[in-house]
């Protein structure tokens, strides 16, 4: 397709003696891209631009009761690169990024190679069922979660005594970062498994076959062929994925009330910035700690696609 | 988790297919076992929440049935009335407001993304080729990132604690643009633009009747979208509003859950807190379930390129 309007713009004479032609409806159309495009930009402009310089600025102060503001430099990012909580709640994401993606991604490639294998009724009705938690907010999703892991209310004791077993602690301090991966896989896979499932459906089943053809069994076929030639959507999920991981806020805020003590307000960095906010107003701090994770995501994000630009197609 | 043993049940079971000329059910027995087990982890939760919004308080903790089955009480209309009359019946005041800010703010996002997608698609205009690559840029910042700063702007100019908090930045879609962008680029030939110009029709009405015509696989995708993100939202309406009456019903729901566990006797309403939770997921999910043909491929648009 990019061949296409290539072809378009480097088109030979004709459109040329246009231009010269008219230069004054040129300019008129330019006028007119620009009024497309500008209520966006208004938008775009106040509440992206705006706050980004406006965090960047107040990451530059502090404010004290004693002294008012004052400019204090990099004295904010200091403190924050030496400040345990922050730094624990960085690893904490990255580690949940490290056990969490590959969860999802998983769970969503193993759901779409297998509905795109079968064509019964019952796939049609599982890709529904598994999309839905998608459409659930994050919020209901936790709390739900919430109720299962009790053990006053939830079906774990039901279900493990089944076994002859006693139900574990899901929200004890070692068990909940696992219980929190498992509510964001739930809620999220089906949706990585649409994107993973659309891009399968768009490969020529002629390639399936000349595979088959050539004794390629359908495990082979699957991680030879299906999943190298999707590997542009899963880049997608992935990256996604990551930009939410790193931003982890609600699942972990809800469940607090829930796990009493094993989920401290420093649990990841945007909870950490949102407790000085609103519980001790440090703003100032506040905007440091979420500017510099802003940074983190934009460059780990940015560093990803770049090292994968091969499989993404995005040269 | 749940995929690991069972991929190498994949493994043997194609194999035997192919040994038994393709009619053998073992394949396809292996597959669809594997994808009931996976929706079963889909639909459980859900299960149990429809399960739970049928019981009464006692109920959830003591129901015959277990958490899993019907209790011999069904109290979901009792449940149902007593969030009409709790606090003064604020669960439907919560549940109008999110709707109020995902219809209002996902329409407007979607506007604003369609008439953005189209400039960028279809004209060249100075400053367009930077613009665009902030926008890319732009998808990749952690929005939460701006909710601090967006909390200090907005209570500059006197607006925390008002519905404009939520609506606004909720008009904010780098990503809908972006993907109706690409699609305009597609769905749209410019021949088509061409000669509808030249036929005589201005740039506004060859834009409404040529062009967003053809748009609208695109645009149910971005409207959905954008609605579930506002309808999502929590960050943000929790640090922008102090009003109860003002709130979404995710902030609301998580509010009586806090209470709730934190609470003595008279404020736990768990069967409230189950009942409500049900009752909030039925639009998007309904909507989803009657919207399909439009979102299973749309939702894709943006990957596949």
């Amino acid at each position: 397709m990019t061949t296409i309007t290539r072809a378009d713009a480097a088109a030979p004479p004709q459109p040329r003696r246009i231009r010269s032609a008219s230069s004054s409806a040129d300019r008129r159309r330019q006028w007119w891209g620009w009024a497309f495009v500008a209520p966006f930009a208004i938008v775009f402009v106040t509440f992206l631009i705006v706050p980004l310089v406006l965090a960047f600025i107040m990451s530059l102060q502090t404010s004290t009761l004693a002294a008012g503001t004052t400019f204090t430099g990099l004295d904010n990012y200091v403190k924050a690169f030496t400040d345990p909580l922050f730094l624990e709640g960085v690893g904490r994401v990255l580690m949940f990024a490290v056990v969490m993606i590959p969860a999802q991604l998983i769970v969503a490639a193993v759901a779409a190679l297998v509905l795109d294998s079968l064509a019964t009724r019952l796939a049609k009705l599982s890709r529904l069922l598994i999309f839905v938690p998608y459409a659930i907010p994050i919020v209901i999703g936790a709390i739900m979660w919430g109720f299962l892991y009790s053990p006053r209310f939830g079906p774990a004791a039901t279900l493990f005594d089944l076994f002859g077993l006693d139900a574990p602690n899901f929200l004890g301090q070692d068990t909940v970062f696992f219980s929190l991966v498992n509510i964001v896989t739930w809620q999220w896979s089906g949706y990585y498994m649409v994107i993973i499932y659309a891009a399968l459906r768009s490969i020529d089943s002629q390639v399936y076959e000349a595979a088959r053809i050539d004794g390629a069994n359908g495990w082979q076929i699957a991680t030879r062929i299906k999943l190298p030639m999707i590997s542009s959507s899963m880049v997608m999920v992935v990256v996604f994925a990551l930009i939410g991981t790193l931003q982890f806020f609600t699942e972990p805020l809800v469940l607090r009330g829930v796990a009493q003590g094993a989920i401290p307000v420093s649990y990841t960095p945007n909870m950490y910035a949102f407790t000085l906010a609103f519980s001790y107003s440090q703003f100032n701090y506040a905007s440091t700690i979420a500017f510099a994770l802003g940074v983190v995501v934009f460059i780990g994000s940015y560093l990803f696609l770049f090292l994968t630009r091969k499989q993404s197609g995005l040269k | 988790m749940v995929a690991l043993p069972v991929s190498t049940d994949r493994d043997a079971a194609p194999r035997r297919r192919r040994s038994s000329s393709g009619v053998s059910g073992g394949p396809r027995i292996g597959s669809h076992a594997l994808l009931i087990v996976l929706a079963l982890y889909f639909v459980i939760p859900l299960w149990w929440l429809v399960v739970a919004s049928t019981k009464s308080n006692s109920g959830l903790f003591t129901g015959s049935g277990g958490p899993l089955w019907f209790d011999d009480q069904f109290t979901f209309f009792e449940n149902l009335s007593q969030l009409g009359s709790y606090q003064n019946g604020i669960y439907w005041r919560w549940l109008g407001n999110s709707f109020l800010y995902a219809l209002t703010g996902g329409v407007g996002a979607t506007v604003l993304s369609v008439l953005a997608g189209y400039g960028f698609a279809k004209y060249r205009f100075r400053g367009r080729s930077a613009f665009f690559a902030l926008l890319l840029g732009a998808v990749m910042v952690p929005l939460t990132a701006l909710v601090i700063p967006t909390f200090v702007l907005l209570s500059g100019i006197g607006l925390i604690n008002t519905i404009w908090a939520v609506i606004l930045p909720s008009l904010l879609s780098p990503f809908g643009v972006y993907l109706m962008r690409i699609y305009t680029q597609d769905a749209v030939a410019d021949e088509l633009i061409d000669a509808a110009r030249v036929d005589g029709a201005g740039e506004l009405r060859t834009f409404l009747q040529v062009a967003l015509p053809l748009l609208k696989p695109a645009i149910v995708t971005v409207l959905l979208i954008s609605i579930v993100a506002t309808w999502n939202n929590f960050f943000l309406p929790l640090a922008v509003l102090r009003d109860p009456l003002l709130l979404p019903v995710t902030v609301g729901l998580n509010n009586w859950q806090a209470l709730s566990n934190a609470g003595a006797g008279g404020e736990q309403v768990w069967n409230l807190i189950t009942t409500g939770a049900f009752v909030s997921i039925l639009p998007l999910v309904l909507s989803f379930l009657t919207l399909q043909r439009y979102w299973q491929g749309g939702l894709a648009v943006g990957s596949l390129k």
